[in-house]
This record gives C-alpha cells, structure tokens and sequence, in this order.
C-alpha cells in the first residue's frame, strides 16, 4: 500500500514509520505543521510543533530514506483544536484535545488529503491496534497497556478507522526506543511529550487567560453560601483541589473539590470529596465502532486519558449514552471522553455531558 | 514514492555545476595558499584571484575594482542594501527612505526591513502591475514625494519566481536625476539576459555562482568605486576593504569559469531555453486549458510560472515528485511549509489564487524530455490536487 506517515518529531511516530515500510508499504513521510507562528527552538517542556520537532522528523525520514514533505494545517488546527479547546474551557467543560485532533485532523483533513492524493492510509505512532473483526476493523487497546492511546481515538468512526494503520499497537515502548536505537534514529531518547502541544510551557491557565481574559465569579458551597471569589471559572476543572483559595475554610476543616462549574454565571461549586463522586455518567454524540449498537449492556468504561477502567452498566437512547457505575468514580468532568470497551475492544464512545443530576 | 528517473526542473533554485568548473574547482582544492599571504603560495593564489575578478567583471561589463567577491546571493543584497543605506545616511543624515520593489527576493526585502526596524529606515514597497513589472511612474513619484531624502533603490533585474524582466532602465534614468544609487539583485538574470553593469549605470549589482553554474556559497557585489557601502563583515578588509574573510580561491575561480561560459553561450541557450519553455507552456495549455501563466512582455527565458486554480501548490509538488519531475511552488518556506507568495499577492492575485501556483526552470541541462515529462504529468496531477483540495463547508468533519 501507498501510506503517509504522519511524523511528528518524536520517537513513536518515525518508529511507526519505519514498521510500516519494512512491511513493504510505500511510505512517505508529512510532518504537520500545527502552527505557522512556532518558536523556532524548544523552550521548556516538550512540544511537537517546534522548527526543532520538523527537523527531527526530517531526519528520521532521512535515516528511513521515504521522501519527507511539511504539511500546513495551522488554519484547520486552530479553528478545530485551539479554539474548540477554549470554547469548551469557557463552556466549563474539560476538553481532551488531542481526541479532537485526531478526530478533526489526523483522520479527517489530513487522512481526507491523503486518499486523495492517492494514499491509502495515514501511520500513525499511537498505541492502539486496528483488528479486523467479524463486521470490519475493530479499534482494540494497545499490547501495552500503560502506553494506551486507544483512549484518545476512540472516537475515530468506521471508515477513519479503515484508513488507520498503528503499527506501534504490539510493541511496549521500551522496545520502541531500543528499536530506534538500533535503526540508528536519533530521537531515540527524546523524552516523551506529555504537555498539550500549543501549550509548550504548560501552563494552561495562563494560556486561558490570555484567550479567555478575567471573567471573576463566586466560589459557592453546595448549599450555596459564597465561600470565595475567583477570576476566571476557566482555571477550574471537576474533581480540582489546588488552588481555590477560598476565603472562607470549611467548617469540618477538610479539602474542598471543584464539584461544579456554570459557565454563564461563572459559579464554581465546591465540597467534600464525597460529593465527588458519581455511579451514574452521561455522554452525548455517541460513535460506534463496528458492530451493531446495543441498547443496553456491560462493559468497562474509562472516563479520562489514562483512567481506570470501571466496569459499568450500560444504557444508550436516542444519542446519549448513561453508564451505571459498579463503584462511584470521583471527578468526572463534563468535556471528557467516556469510552466503552468490552476486553480489549472499543464498543462505543461518547462525550461526557456531566454526571447524572448535576450538570446539564 | 521514488521515481526511477528524475527530470529535474528547478534551476532557478540551483543549477548542476558546468563540468569545467567542477574540474577547476576540484583541481584548485589541492593547491595551498592564502591569497593574502606575501609568500609565493600566496601570490599564485592572490593571481588566479585576480584572474578570476577579470574575467568576471569582463563578463559582467565591470571594471576588474568594481568586482567585490562575496558567499553568494544573499550577502551580496544584504551588503547592498544595509552598506549603501548606511553609507548614505553616514554622508546625510536626512537619507532615511529606502525604496523597495514590491517583489524583491527576500535577502533585499528582509534586509531592508531589518533597516526599518533596527535602524530607523523608512522603507517604502513599490507596487508592480499584474504581470509582476515594477510600475515606473511609483518610483517616479516616490522619489518627487523628497529626492533628497531617499537613501537608495532596489530593484531587481528579473524576478526569481515568475521570471518577469524588471525596468531596471528606467528606474536608473528616474533615479540619477537626483543622484539616487540604484542597486539591483541580477542573480537570476545574469548569464540568462544580457547584463552590462557599466552601461546599465545601475550603482551595484548582485550575482550569485550556483545559479550559472558555478559553486554555491560563492558570487559577487558589483560596486562602483564612487559608492563605498559600509561592510556587514569586519576583520582584514580582503575585498577592498568593503569585505572581509579569507578569499575562497578554488569557489571563485569556479565562479569565473562558469559565469565566462554562461555569458559566452547566453544567446544561443537563452533562445533554447525561452524554445523549451514555449514549448511546455503550450503543452500545459493544451492539458489544462484553464492554467493563469504570466502576462508580462519580457520573461527570463527560462521560467514558466503556473497556476490552478483550486488546489494547493504543495500538492502538486508532492505528486509531480512521486513521478520524477522535480519544480518548485515559488515561494519561500518556513520549515517546509510553504508561504503564500509576496510576489503573486503584489501582483493582485488573491491567497487563495496564488495557492496553487508551480514555478518550472530550466537550466543548461534541460531536455526536451525533461519538458515532456512534465507535461505528461501535469493534467492527471492537478486533477489529483484539485480533488484533494476540499471546498468551502466545516472543516475537517465528517
């Protein structure tokens, strides 16, 4: 097959690409350009959008001798990520944005171009596998579980999926890094990237506030008594502990939690961390992997990137999907990703729209 | 995708070596001496030196002192155009405007803009027609706006892009009313048109070797002896005390030997280039009828510049690359992405017009095949592009 290899930078995708063409693919290499405005050289913590990440994966493509081309998604990426990314935060809704690039970008405009111009599938090195299962390809966790992505692709619909080759879902990642040592690639030791990528320095408040601005509000209890003041609902995410400097202490003198979070008047709800916790979990835009949609079953669901796995009843109508959990989890945010697997499988997914009763 | 064979047509970008350059060049590599040293070695590499600054300047129509060797294209403009700013702002502080075309190469348009920033230049863009030709009457009236005030001109010779021949005349009759120094970038021009720097009465002219011919990192500021530019580089005054750094002999010999052989054959290759390029551009027409190519009297015989519509330059690039034939979208990149073309938008054409535009030349080793070859690809590759080019609607969803 003809395939792009879609290269960050970083270690996972250029082993990726090697796997693919020493499967005997055709592949040829892109590294998207999410931003046209990236500081030239790393600063701080890792990106994957720096002049240094382009170079990188130039020369892995180098060292892999697949023709090597830049591809500017920085419009799409910022209207579809960046901006996505605050209207949620001011919606006070905790975004996942590297679900919606890979929903929006890597398996949408960027697979969209590539069968275009005449590939057939976009490589990837994120840790998920791609079986072929009784009703088409099914999208299954990762051999290494620690490492899973399946998580942030889960949404990926059917016909994405087809166009998806993760040649990293077998392998543990220390092979991967041994595996680039030996093929002589030079990220083989750069430090894996766990910021959010157009946030390089990691500070994600202070990139909400220069997009957001202040927008003060109360700081209440649950029984609705102000408690504080903050500037910006925004800095605040469900199941947070640090950093609410409230005026007032609680009168059992335990910590407080961010239970709560209404955009529009910007009140931040806060109480014990019993109050946390939740059984029952909504999510809307349901998408399907293969296989016909249930109106009810069990499975396991994870409700952040890296979570546990909590096995849960499950009901779906119309679009909305409600999960009965087996033991309560604690701070699941409106925003998140709720993904439903059955073993390694991924039934369904669908984004959090608050835990039952609280939130809209 | 590698392609077995490869039709290479971007000579504009850089051009293979002439063979006897390469064989000068190679056989000077071996050979020890600082052309500034006093001892025999030295003379003898001080000799071919000077050899070679003769030989260019004869084939440039300079004299032998107004011949200042640098590293290229690049430093030449910056020299040019920092040097001379300086130089005339030192002689009269009130020399701050800096008259720019509006589609100069980028080593005259950032250096100039570096003036403006760093050094309280008042650059001002002029505006080209859409054939991308320098509009005389702006320069006319830019200079009545206060001759007294302007530092310089620059206008290139030929642009690099769309391959339009610039009215360089025309600005230096404009120009020396007022004893205002024109400099012009000629690093696509020369060897490809006749350029006569001493007849042109332009006051400094850049060349580059890598685009004859001749080896990269190598090319020359022509300067005349009256304009004495204030140096980017300091430190022993090599090149008239206008530019330091230890002579590269063996480059500069390879400079003058292609830069001889270029202007020597000139007419004869210019007219078979200018052939091969009418050659492929009625072959593009007759593939995809709705091409733009460019309206413009006079072109650099070996340029076509393209565009179709709805699709994206770098796509094209990407699927003529899979099939061997090698050109370029035109415009400068940032870490490979390209930009939209400042010289495509000075010319009136929208973003998204210039988008997918390809700039195709061709050099001394360019065959008819060569051209074949593109034009047999080019209609099932703008189709490709087109489709992979969505329309107006949500982005990215499904």
């Amino acid at each position: 097959m003809r395939v792009l290899a879609a290269m960050s930078g970083g270690v996972d995708s250029a082993v990726a690409a090697a796997r693919a063409a020493d499967a005997g693919h055709d592949v040829t290499g892109v590294h998207l350009a999410l931003s046209r405005s990236s500081p030239a050289l790393r600063s701080g913590s890792r990106g994957c959008c720096s002049r240094e990440d382009a170079d990188d994966a130039r020369r892995a493509a180098d060292v892999l001798a697949i023709p090597f081309y830049v591809w500017d998604v920085s419009e799409r990426f910022a209207a579809d990520v960046v901006d996505d990314f605050v209207a949620e935060y001011a919606a006070g809704r905790t975004p996942n944005p590297c679900v919606r690039c890979n929903e929006r970008i890597k398996f949408a405009a960027v697979l969209d171009r590539a069968l275009a111009l005449g590939f057939d599938a976009v490589v990837t090195g994120h840790y998920a596998r791609v079986l072929n299962g009784p009703y088409g390809p099914e999208l299954h966790r990762a051999v290494d579980d620690a490492k899973d992505q399946s998580y942030v692709l889960a949404v990926l619909r059917p016909a994405q999926l087809a166009g998806a080759m993760f040649p990293l879902g077998e392998m543990v990642k220390t092979d991967v890094r041994a595996e680039a040592a030996r093929r002589g690639l030079s990220v083989a030791a750069k430090p894996d990237s766990h910021d959010i990528c157009f946030i390089p320095d990691g500070d994600t408040r202070g990139f909400l506030r220069r997009n957001l601005g202040e927008r003060p509000g109360d700081l209440v209890d649950e029984s609705g008594v102000t408690v504080g003041r903050h500037d910006g609902s925004h800095s605040f995410t469900v199941g947070q502990r640090r950093g609410l400097r409230l005026g007032t202490p609680a009168a059992d003198g335990r910590p407080r939690y961010v239970l709560g979070i209404e955009p529009v008047s910007g009140t931040v709800t806060v109480g014990p961390r019993e109050s946390l916790a939740t059984s029952h979990v909504r999510a809307d835009g349901v998408v399907w992997g293969m296989g016909p949609s249930r109106s009810s079953f069990d499975a396991c669901v994870q409700l952040r990137a890296h979570g546990e796995q909590l096995p849960a009843s499950i009901t779906v109508e119309a679009n909305q999907l409600t999960a009965e959990l087996e033991r309560p989890a604690d701070g699941v945010a409106a925003g998140q990703t709720m993904v439903a697997y059955d073993g390694t499988r991924v039934i369904c997914s669908g984004t959090v729209s608050g835990p039952k009763g609280r939130m809209a | 995708m590698m392609a077995a064979t490869t039709h290479y047509l971007d000579h504009a970008a850089t051009t293979p070596m002439l063979a006897a350059a390469v064989a000068t060049v190679h056989a000077a590599l071996s050979e020890v001496g600082n052309a500034s040293s006093l001892h025999t070695s030295g003379r003898r590499a001080r000799k071919q030196v000077e050899d070679s600054r003769e030989q260019i300047a004869t084939a440039l129509g300079a004299r032998p002192s107004e011949v200042v060797l640098t590293a290229g294209g690049t430093e030449g403009d910056n020299l040019a155009v920092k040097g001379i700013y300086w130089a005339r702002r030192a002689a009269d502080p009130r020399r701050r405007r800096v008259l720019v075309g509006a589609v100069e190469h980028p080593a005259v348009l950032d250096a100039a803009a570096w003036l403006a920033t760093h050094q309280g230049a008042e650059v001002e863009l002029l505006p080209v027609d859409d054939g991308g030709r320098l509009r005389p009457g702006a320069v006319a009236a830019a200079i009545a706006r206060d001759p007294t005030d302007v530092a310089l001109i620059t206008c290139m010779w030929a642009n690099n892009e769309v391959g339009t021949v610039q009215p360089v005349a025309e600005v230096v009759a404009l120009a020396n009313a007022h004893g205002i120094p024109v400099h012009s970038d000629a690093v696509q021009a020369a060897g490809a048109l006749p350029v006569d720097f001493g007849g042109s009465g332009v006051d400094a002219l850049t060349v580059s070797g890598h685009k004859l011919g001749g080896p990269v990192g190598t090319g020359a500021l022509l300067v005349r002896r009256e304009l004495d530019p204030v140096p980017l580089l300091h430190g022993g005054g090599q090149e008239r005390d206008v530019r330091s750094g230890t002579l590269a002999v063996a480059s500069v010999l390879g400079l003058a030997v292609a830069l001889t052989h270029a202007v020597e054959h000139r007419a004869a290759e210019s007219a078979r280039r200018e052939e091969l390029r009418d050659l492929l551009e009625r072959g593009v027409r007759a593939a995809v009828p709705d091409v733009h190519t460019v309206n413009a009297a006079e072109r650099l015989p070996g340029i076509a510049h393209l565009t179709f519509d709805g699709c994206d330059g770098d796509a094209l690039l990407m699927l003529l690359d899979a099939r061997g034939v090698e050109c370029s979208t035109g415009s400068a990149c940032s870490a490979g992405v390209p930009e939209p073309s400042h010289v495509l938008l000075a010319m009136g054409r929208g973003e998204a017009a210039a988008s997918g535009a390809l700039r195709i030349s061709l050099g001394r080793t360019s065959s008819v095949a060569d051209v074949q070859a593109f034009v047999d690809a080019i209609a099932p590759v703008v189709e490709r592009a087109r489709a992979a080019k969505p329309t107006a609607g949500p982005v990215g969803r499904r």
